[in-house]
């Protein structure tokens, strides 16, 4: 069966798609769990030890606390409270802190830093796998064990304000709740109003026992503003008031019931020097957690520093403190100060109940747990706890007991350290088999690629794919029955769970023929190829192709770019690879360029010789086995003489001048957005604009970003999709005057702040109305076959359409990269590409090292933090899933879509027959060829101290990138194959 | 014959740049950085320029005047000075910063100018035709330009990869840039009282470090490349 390389290529992709998809279910493991879940809550707590006599003491201790306040804000660091900030702006805090009946500590967070993880981590006291990013905007309910489910259990009622995520993994838990939805992140006050409106009243009643409150507002500032903003202290002084409510309130009512209650003031995650969170720096990870009690009472003098102790350690104490069992996957250790007021026999009692509840979670996820040393710590202690029972219970000397008491209390913390730390570094098994299927097909599908390039490259881009023949062949229905006996071997063998064997048995066979089938096709494209070795060898009169300068380049940045990736701080920093890298392509442009135009006359006669030797060579070249003198040989023939000497005086000097002019651009962008970890600190012009201060200038810039926007845009579109990209513009800038970005010159204060749904969505009937345009023009030149300019246009206002989207979403700030992109392109379409004559396949690789260096020079980076999710509301009411997943996708890999697209329309345009094939073919190859080296260098890495920071976050970037990508290619062989049939 | 005193004359000048090391005390590469880069660079020059005028080259500044001369050096001194300015501009350009620490990049482009600049203004003088023919394709037409070009290709070559570990973060005191010691100081809050001022500068450490070992086996490499490739080389004599 013949298939253009195009279609060839988005298969391919498609299949990648598939395997990528499968590895990465693979490798983000389910985390430690305990397999009791809640329904086996039955279980009797364990006794206390007791050495020979009988204790009378069975029943699970009373709660320490009769009401319980949960006041968790969102982002609250440690030094929002601890530091300078908390000083300045919490004052009441601070006395709390340093002087009243209370306990602080700096909770340290696990990776991710983003919400929802860290409420289950809170609230279960284990460790939510990274996955839990993913499904961070469509939480599922928390079906592990938990305190607010064991609260509810035992009769306990809980009333929750706040984010809306916690309605969802709890539902049905609280008797009383209003959600407030955490998406408008430009929203910082009404979120939190309405949670405090309820306050006053709340706490007049007495009919609740836990309450929980969820602040998102301080988050919402650092998203939007950063740690350092004015806004940060406004909201820290308010949140302070609110505590002091509370605990006044709280300790008012103690007054009359003498029992104590507790508040519990605590952080989520921390927020970067940037204002987002996700990552892995000290800012994320430390977050204040600060216990107030009548009971935790202290004599003056008494200076209790901030411990540090883990996030997780909350849900064994909150467990404790209200007299419930301890959550059954909980690794955390219980914060011993808040039981230090009690007797000695109870401390004791709570310390047994957390370690055996430590114990059993690692017997059920170590298989050697008597051999780890925080088991035998804690048979150690439990022996040591009973005689001191027994002692307790013969009532002996007080002081013996008093020393043996304080000596198995220290056993049982450390055994409580040692037990904690060894189950949190139990990172749970990865799904090895899963990981190696996806690997298998993503592996076979690049060795395809690579073996098909030099048919792929050739002038026809059709390749005889055998489609037909593995299917029927021997090796086929042997690969099959091996593979399906090696499924049936591993998945009846398995001790841990494994994704790919709970697939249904037919879509695993369909797994197993696909990649047979795949095996089948590479073995047969490798014997072709074998064969035509030889009969090249046959006659060696084939001449050397020569590789320019670029392609050198091309080959090496490719390579180059995918070693890097196995090191973590090239992929912290890969912007600067890209950075790099295109710099360097625009010295080889400009070095191409000036030869051309200054040795035109000296080098004659090699020039002709150059021509002949590529009028030779096409013919034996289709056969040729080295990869890149391929790609390059089919174009030789028409580079010749380049046109660079009929160019006129003032268009010479612009081809001159136009590498300087983008690597001054690229320097500019390159300031706008510091990006990466190392540097990420450092001020930059996008901080500086999105200040408050500077919202005129902002303006101002935004303004002549949209106007040149449309003067770059408008020259190749019809009347109509002029129009409405004019009005379209318009209406962007109306939007962010709405949500009060930018400033209208005859608008002097910025009161009434709206969501700016109906100017977003004014927009949006532009965007759509041009892409339909468009889709209209490309279906009338393949019905009509008559003109090519309509095909040409049509994609043009496709282009376009994209650009508006892109000017829609992007910060205002960031409206100059789409500025410089469009205008980067304009000069390489006339000043490069055209009078140089490159082929498709460079074109294609250019694309492609732009793309991804505009990508990052939106401000993105590899880690989640940097993504822009207020993008996925523009023009939404309410958060919708579909659509916001997609805007949010587009506003992130806006860079690398808009070079792509623009691709396809200056292919199109300017050259005609193969080169969209080719085009698809190069951009399906050297898009998989990174991603399969990355799989690979991940599942070797699996257990590199960086994995969740660093390598995981780019893993999902680069599936998501190779998700892109198949649309992308299904988007050139649809243009393809237009092309062909007009 | 050429050959053979080409091989004789370059492993001198290699041993020159690491002789001025000895004469300074408390002289370590990477502390007195930029010491050393001026060093040097003013050593290479002058080994370059002696070199220049015992072997001399090309013979064909026969019949020379002495203002002739004088206007030849002037114009040298200003392509060495451009061509300083511009490797600025393109260090700028690679994301050096534009207003911090004008004189290390400054002097970064000071020594490779003296390692690329220096010996093609020696060998062509100032003429940029003759160097854009060296530089391209099948353009060399002495066993002198052949090693020049090596050399100068192999010096940017070593720049280029020099910039590579700059983002590596292995906390080696040659990597520990101004900003990362900073935001560590930030991290642990007592950066206020010692300030930056504790913090080493070592921004072009890697890449001046690329470039001399880059010059360095350019220079080794152009003898030997000669060398082995002493069969095929026959130049075309203009």
């Amino acid at each position: 069966m013949r298939l253009g390389s195009g279609t060839f290529a988005a298969c391919c992709v498609v299949i990648e798609v598939l395997g990528v998809a499968l590895f990465l279910r693979g490798f983000f493991p389910t985390p430690v769990r305990s397999s009791s879940r809640t329904e086996h809550q039955a279980e009797p707590p364990a006794p206390e030890p007791s050495a020979g006599a009988s204790s009378n003491w069975t029943k699970l201790p009373p709660p320490l606390f009769r009401k319980v306040v949960i006041m968790l804000i969102d982002g609250l660091r440690d030094d929002f409270v601890f530091g300078s900030k908390g000083v300045k702006f919490m004052p009441y805090t601070t006395y709390l802190v340093e002087k009243g009946a209370s306990h602080s500590f700096v909770a340290e967070a696990k990776l991710p830093t983003v919400t929802m993880p860290r409420i289950k981590a809170l609230m279960t006291g284990s460790l939510p796998g990274f996955i839990d990013v993913v499904r961070n905007l469509n939480s599922p309910a928390l079906l592990e064990d938990n305190v607010i489910t064991q609260a509810k259990a035992a009769g306990k009622r809980i009333i929750f304000y706040g984010d809306e995520t916690w309605v969802k993994l709890f539902p049905r838990h609280f008797v009383e709740y209003d959600g407030t939805t955490s998406f408008f992140v430009s929203d910082y006050t009404e979120v939190d109003d309405n949670v405090t409106r309820h306050l006053d009243k709340v706490l007049k009643r007495g009919d609740w026992d836990v309450l929980i409150l969820h602040y998102l507002g301080l988050d919402h500032i650092g998203h939007v503003s950063g740690p350092s903003s004015p806004l940060i202290g406004h909201k820290l002084r308010e949140m302070d008031s609110i505590l002091m409510k509370i605990h006044t309130s709280l300790l008012s009512e103690e007054r009359e019931t003498l029992v104590p209650n507790l508040l519990v003031l605590c952080g989520d995650h921390g927020m970067s020097e940037t204002g987002g969170h996700g990552a892995s720096s000290v800012e994320e990870l430390n977050t204040a957690l600060i216990l107030i009690s009548s009971a935790f009472e202290r004599k003056p003098g008494d200076i209790r520093r901030p411990k540090h102790v883990q996030q997780t350690d909350l849900a064994a104490t909150l467990a404790i403190g209200l007299g419930l069992p301890i959550p059954g996957s909980s690794v955390g250790s219980l914060l011993f100060p808040t039981v230090e007021g009690r007797p000695v026999r109870e401390q004791l009692r709570f310390l047994h109940l957390n370690a055996v509840q430590l114990s059993k979670l690692l017997q059920e996820n170590v298989p050697s747990y008597t051999k780890e040393p925080g088991f035998e710590q804690f048979k150690m202690s439990e022996r040591l706890h009973g005689n001191w029972i027994r002692l307790y219970l013969e009532e002996n000397n007080s002081e013996v007991l008093f020393n043996l008491g304080a000596k198995v209390r220290r056993q049982y913390l450390d055994a409580l350290r040692t037990l904690s730390l060894s189950l949190s570094r139990q990172v749970a098994q990865y799904d090895i088999y899963s990981m190696l299927v996806g690997t298998v097909m993503v592996l076979e599908v690049l060795a395809l690629l690579l073996l098909s390039i030099p048919q792929a490259l050739s002038s026809e881009a059709e390749l005889e794919v055998p489609l037909w023949s593995p299917v029927f062949s021997l090796l086929f229905y042997l690969m099959f029955l091996v593979l399906s006996a090696l499924h049936v071997i591993v998945c009846t063998s398995a001790e841990s769970s494994c994704y790919f064997c709970g697939l249904s048995w037919l879509t695993a066979g369909g797994v197993m023929a696909l990649i047979s089938a795949l095996l089948c096709a590479v073995g047969s494209a490798l014997a072709k190829m074998f064969a035509d070795g030889k009969f090249l060898s046959k006659n060696p009169a084939h001449p050397k192709a020569r590789w320019s300068e670029l392609d050198v380049l091309i080959l090496l940045g490719t390579m180059g770019h995918v070693l890097s990736l196995g090191a973590s701080s090239f992929i912290e920093e890969e912007h600067q690879t890209w950075y790099f890298l295109i710099n360097t392509l625009c010295l080889a442009l400009c070095h191409e360029i000036y030869r051309n135009c200054f040795l035109r006359d000296d080098c004659e006669p090699q020039q002709c010789s150059h021509v002949e030797e590529g009028f030779v060579s096409p013919a034996p070249a289709l056969q040729d086995r080295s990869i890149r003198c391929n790609m390059l040989e089919p174009h030789r023939v028409s580079k010749g003489p380049t046109s660079l000497d009929t160019l006129r005086g003032y268009e010479k000097w612009m081809v001159l001048a136009s590498p300087w002019v983008i690597l001054t651009c690229c320097r500019l962008l390159r300031s706008l957005n510091q990006t990466g970890v190392q540097w990420a600190h450092r001020p930059d012009l996008g901080h500086w604009l999105t200040s408050s201060d500077h919202k005129a200038e902002l303006s101002v810039l935004a303004a002549l970003s949209l106007i040149v926007i449309f003067a770059l845009v408008q020259r190749r579109c019809s009347l109509t999709s002029k129009v409405a990209m004019a009005l379209g513009l318009l209406g962007v800038y109306c939007y962010r005057a709405a949500i009060g970005n930018v400033l209208f010159p005859w608008q002097r204060d910025s009161k009434d702040i709206s969501k700016g749904v109906i100017e977003a969505r004014f927009v949006h009937v532009f965007v759509l109305g041009i892409l339909f345009t468009g889709t209209k023009d490309l279906l009338k030149s393949q019905v009509i076959a008559a003109d090519f300019t309509i095909k040409t246009v049509g994609l043009w206002e496709i282009y376009s359409g994209l650009v508006l989207l892109a000017a829609l979403l992007f910060r205002p700030h960031n409206l100059p990269v789409l500025v410089f992109s469009l205008f980067i392109q304009t000069i390489m379409t006339k000043f490069i590409w055209k009078p140089l004559r490159h082929d498709a396949a460079e074109i294609t690789i250019m694309h492609y090292w732009f793309g991804q260096a505009f990508f990052y020079f939106q401000g993105n980076s590899n880690s989640i933090a940097t993504v822009d999710v207020s993008a996925g509301f523009v023009g939404l009411d309410t958060y919708m899933e579909v659509p916001a997943m997609f805007l949010t996708a587009f506003a992130t890999f806006a860079g690398p879509v808009l070079w792509a697209s623009h691709l396809v329309s200056f292919l199109s345009s300017e050259t005609s027959g193969s080169a969209l094939g080719h085009a698809c073919f190069c951009y399906a190859l050297i898009c998989s060829f990174p991603v399969s080296a990355y799989i690979i260098l991940v599942t070797s890495l699996r257990y590199h101290l960086f994995i969740w920071s660093v390598f995981s976050p780019k893993l999902l970037y680069e599936g998501m990138h190779i998700l892109i990508t198949a649309a992308i290619c299904a988007f050139f062989t649809a243009m393809d194959q237009t092309n062909t049939k007009s | 014959m050429e050959v053979q005193s080409i091989e004789e004359k370059w492993p001198l000048s290699q041993t020159c740049i690491f002789i001025p090391s000895f004469f300074l005390e408390n002289f370590s590469i990477l502390e007195t950085h930029l010491t050393w880069l001026c060093i040097c660079s003013v050593f290479v020059t002058a080994v370059n320029l002696l070199l220049y005028l015992v072997v001399k080259p090309n013979a064909s500044s026969k019949r020379s005047s002495l203002s002739y001369k004088v206007t030849r050096f002037l114009k040298c001194c200003i392509y060495f000075l451009m061509s300083c300015f511009f490797f600025h501009v393109i260090f700028v350009l690679y994301g050096a910063p534009l207003i911090e620490l004008v004189l290390e990049t400054f002097l970064f482009a000071v020594i490779l100018s003296t390692f690329t600049t220096v010996p093609c203004l020696c060998l062509l003088g100032p003429n940029i035709k003759a160097w854009l023919r060296v530089f391209s394709r099948n353009g060399v037409t002495s066993i002198w330009e052949n090693s020049l070009q090596i050399t100068t290709i192999s010096s940017f070559i070593g720049t280029w990869l020099g910039a590579f570990p700059i983002p590596l973060d292995w906390e080696r005191p040659w990597q520990m840039a101004i900003e990362r010691k900073y935001k560590m100081c930030t991290s642990l809050y007592v950066c206020t009282r010692h300030g930056a001022s504790h913090c080493p500068q070592v921004w072009p450490i890697s890449c001046t470090l690329g470039a001399t070992f880059g010059y360095v086996a350019g220079l080794v490499i152009s003898p030997l490349w000669i060398y082995w490739n002493r069969k095929q080389l026959t130049y075309k004599n203009h």
